[in-house]
């Protein structure tokens, strides 16, 4: 007699429509609008970083989940993500082959040392710009203006230094185009060492002039909503690092406006809104309690102000965010959420239909009166 | 998400919204034919199992008890064949294990009729009485959890219980059982809530139904308006509140959350806050069973899924085969080899079990049926090391945290588990698992866990 094959599993047996792959996939998707304006800013020079940057990523995960150092398969778009958004950090004249160096160490140093998807400590993507800003300080700090003439016929010359050679100087290449050297220099660079503030308004849509600027803050803030709104990243962290950012250079502009620029300058320029949306909100190196995003996000918009106002480093998100990955775990084990039935017992929600006690037996009836408070009963006696 | 769940008026925190898939809900009640043999597990609750008092050879009659036991926690068995007892030991259980058994042939040619029980008078009974006669009918929690019903409603010397409440949930997807015991029952219900509140004391009830059974809602209020207009009951004493559908609001902390807005403490029992908490199904049998004194010899099962081609909710014989069951409601599959997955109980939190021969048991709800083709998507999913989205912490009723305790489940840290992350809290709903992007059988290994555990407490 044959018996019907049936298969034994574990409950429960349907699944949730999100899949790491499908979560990676639409932050892919939400970062592609970002990228085509970059290019649209910088041209050919940016789209050949992008891709250059993205493929040494990919290359690099490809060897470590073929060799088995890493979990995670190619296909699950988490090193996509990395190598977009690192290529975003980089200047868009950064030479193509520091570009793949960074690349390649962000998923090497900073994802296959760690076993791969889901146990980094920190994000790979700072990681890899961490690694190249120590060992190429010029030209990480070399920037150039936005919206130059010919920008899509022509890379920058820095963009394609041999490898291991000193890239070209751009400022020669700057005073051909009769722009004056202090045009590559980012607007923070400009507070930082010559005192010159520039407008927020401008800064937030990056369109006006000749900036030395990412891609416009309010189109990255579009594009977060996006994904907070489908639930594919917490709305918390970007929330908490812009307020406590947006706080403290409040308070201290409020205490010294000579001193310190208005809160609305430190919010939308560098990297602080690219850095609160998506380098924050890596999943794996983020708390995963909810009170802990909110410490997470807070600490990172602190350390941020902080290393800008008070270091000798114009920018400070990259390295806010890596001392945050690295307290995250401690942030989590002190943010443990309450269990249901163990927090305070003795608040009642206000949307409760009924008392806990039947002080009256009917809300019809016309003299029943909903009492304020509501208690638990006593504790028998023994 | 704490504010979406805020705008939405959602009862309790957290929790998950599965695709319903109630495909019977419009179905009425069939009964299924009797099988030509029934199996009856001893042990069919929680608590200890009750001893045969039968033989092989024996006749017995509809309705006769066949096996019971003095124990507190423990109900006694009713025949639910009129025919000749063929054999009494270890058949296949519904975890697998081989239980011990009574397994009945029916007569040919026998009515079926019920013919033990004799109509008994308790409108002057004391609560004591209707203990008494509740554990007569062998009653235990329809629901799922087989609990048995006389020890739940029975209130210890010192507590004092003030409200009754109705589970009419049913959040598991898939389920129609209870919501179709309530649209064609609803009398049976009431009378069986009253006799509830006089074995409790209760001065109060109220039945929480899911606001996606609105039918459900509307037959219930005409029925108690109806019932209390015969002057059955003081007015008013008995409410239907529609409660916002989430998974799992049929727990029972969930409900009194959804309906008094307040957390019942860890580890306490609804008691402790003046309430009894009883399944609409369990109440329905009670009312239809303790005016007639029977036994509860038959259950309403519902048969769906995929797999299946006449699907509804059957009032089922206890001890009916699994397989009579799936031939009856065209299983094609069940002769082409193509059923992949048989559950009892909802896809959340049900059982899927490994053989045909499995009976119907007094705790089981639904049978469900998967596919090849139903599982292909499920199966194609890759499993990765957990990414720490959180998906998991938004989505616990709980309040826990299933990633870390995923975690140390997987470094064996199981003390830890239990006492730094209260593993003992969890009660398996599977939200946890049901959204994990990774797919890590996060339920699973907290199922381990806990036995673990337990087996260190009991050593």
């Amino acid at each position: 007699m044959t018996q019907p094959l049936i298969e034994i599993r574990s409950a429960p047996h349907v699944q949730g429509p999100k899949s790491v792959e499908t979560i990676m996939r639409h932050v892919v998707y939400s970062l592609l609008p970002i990228c085509a304006f970059y290019v649209f800013q910088y041209g050919i020079s940016a789209l050949a970083s992008i891709l250059v940057v993205t493929a040494a990523c990919l290359f690099a995960e490809r060897y470590f989940v073929r060799t088995g150092t890493q979990a995670g398969r190619l296909s699950d778009y988490s090193a996509v993500i990395t190598g977009l958004l690192l290529a975003l950090t980089l200047p868009p004249g950064f030479p193509l082959w520091m570009g793949a160096v960074a690349g390649l160490v962000a998923i090497a140093l900073g994802k296959a040392l760690f076993g791969g998807i889901g146990f980094n400590v920190f994000n790979p993507a700072l990681v890899g710009r961490a690694f190249v800003q120590a060992a190429f300080p010029t030209a990480i700090a070399t920037y150039t203006p936005s919206f130059l003439a010919g920008r899509f016929t022509e890379f920058i010359p820095s963009s394609l230094a041999w490898p291991l050679m000193i890239p070209a100087d751009a400022a020669i290449w700057l005073k051909a185009k009769n722009l004056d050297a202090l045009a590559g220099a980012t607007p923070l660079a400009k507070w930082k060492f010559d005192g010159v503030l520039a407008n927020a308004g401008d800064l937030l849509t990056s369109l006006s002039g000749n900036m030395a600027v990412g891609p416009a803050p309010v189109l990255i803030l579009v594009c977060g909503a996006y994904l907070a709104l489908r639930r594919f990243m917490d709305w918390r962290i970007p929330l908490a690092i812009i307020g406590s950012a947006a706080l403290t250079a409040w308070l201290l502009y409020a205490f010294d406006g000579v001193r310190y620029p208005n809160p609305f300058f430190m919010l939308f320029s560098g990297g602080l809104i690219l850095g609160a949306v998506y380098m924050a909100t890596d999943m794996a190196t983020s708390p995963v309690t909810p009170k802990g995003m909110w410490v997470y996000g807070a600490l990172i918009g602190l350390l941020t102000v902080v290393i800008r106002y008070y270091s000798g480093l114009p920018e400070g998100v990259m390295y806010a965010i890596l001392i945050a990955n690295a307290a995250s775990p401690l942030i989590e084990r002190i943010t443990q959420p309450v269990p249901f039935g163990r927090g305070v017992l003795d608040r009642a929600k206000k949307r409760a239909t009924y008392p806990l006690n039947p002080g009256y037996i009917s809300r019809e009836e016309a003299s029943a009166v909903t009492p304020k408070k509501r208690f638990l009963p006593k504790k028998p006696k023994k | 998400m704490k504010l979406v769940s805020y705008f939405r008026g959602e009862a309790f925190q957290r929790g998950v919204h599965p695709p319903s898939c109630k495909l019977t809900a419009e179905r009425k009640i069939r009964r299924l034919p009797f099988p030509p043999k029934v199996t009856v597990p001893l042990s069919q609750h929680i608590g200890k199992a009750p001893r045969p008092i039968v033989r092989v050879g024996q006749e017995v009659l509809r309705g006769q008890p066949i096996a019971r036991s003095d124990e507190w926690l423990s109900v006694p068995h009713h025949a639910p064949l009129s025919g000749v007892v063929e054999f009494i030991g270890l058949r296949p259980g519904m975890r697998g294990t081989w239980v011990e058994s009574i397994v009945i042939r029916a007569h040919p040619g026998a009515t079926q009729e019920d013919l033990w029980g004799r109509p008994r008078d308790l409108s002057q009974a004391s609560g004591q009485d209707i203990l008494q006669a509740i554990w007569d009918t062998g009653m235990v929690g329809l629901g799922g959890a087989a609990f048995p019903t006389h020890a739940k409603l029975s209130v210890p010397k010192q507590a004092k219980v003030h409200t009754l409440v109705v589970n009419g949930c049913e959040c598991e997807p898939y389920l129609t059982c209870d919501h179709r015991v309530m649209v064609e029952h609803a009398h049976d219900l009431i009378h069986g809530i009253r006799y509830a509140m006089r074995a409790t004391g209760a001065v109060r009830a109220i039945i929480g139904v899911e606001d996606n059974k609105p039918d459900a809602v509307a037959v219930l209020r005409q029925a108690i308006a109806w019932a209390g207009a015969g002057g059955a009951f003081p007015e008013g004493t008995i409410h239907v509140e529609a409660v916002p559908t989430k998974y799992p609001q049929g727990a029972e902390r969930m409900l009194i959350m959804a309906l008094f807005g307040t957390e019942m403490p860890a580890g306490g029992l609804p008691i402790a806050l003046g309430m009894v908490v009883s399944n609409v199904g369990t109440l329905a049998a009670l009312g239809a069973l303790l005016p007639a004194g029977r036994g509860l010899t038959e259950r309403v099962v519902t048969i769906t899924g995929p797999g299946v081609a006449r699907p509804g909710d059957y009032r089922v014989i206890l001890g009916t085969p699994l397989k009579f069951v799936l031939d009856y409601a065209g299983v094609p599959a069940v002769d082409a080899l193509d059923a992949r997955q048989v559950i009892l109980g909802g896809p959340m939190m049900g059982q899927a079990i490994g053989s045909l021969d499995v009976p119907i048991t007094k705790g089981v709800s639904g049978v469900l049926v998967f596919r090849h083709e139903d599982m292909q998507e499920r199966e194609a999913r890759q499993t990765y090391p957990c990414i720490k989205c959180g998906e998991c912490v938004e989505s616990c009723p709980m309040g826990l945290n299933p990633s870390t305790l995923g975690m140390l489940a997987a470094k064996r840290e199981y003390d830890q588990m239990g006492e730094r992350y209260f593993l003992g809290d969890c009660f398996e709903c599977g939200c946890c698992t049901y959204v994990c992007p990774s797919n890590i059988p996060l339920v699973q290994q907290f199922r381990v866990a806990k036995q673990i555990l337990r087996e260190k407490a009991a050593a």
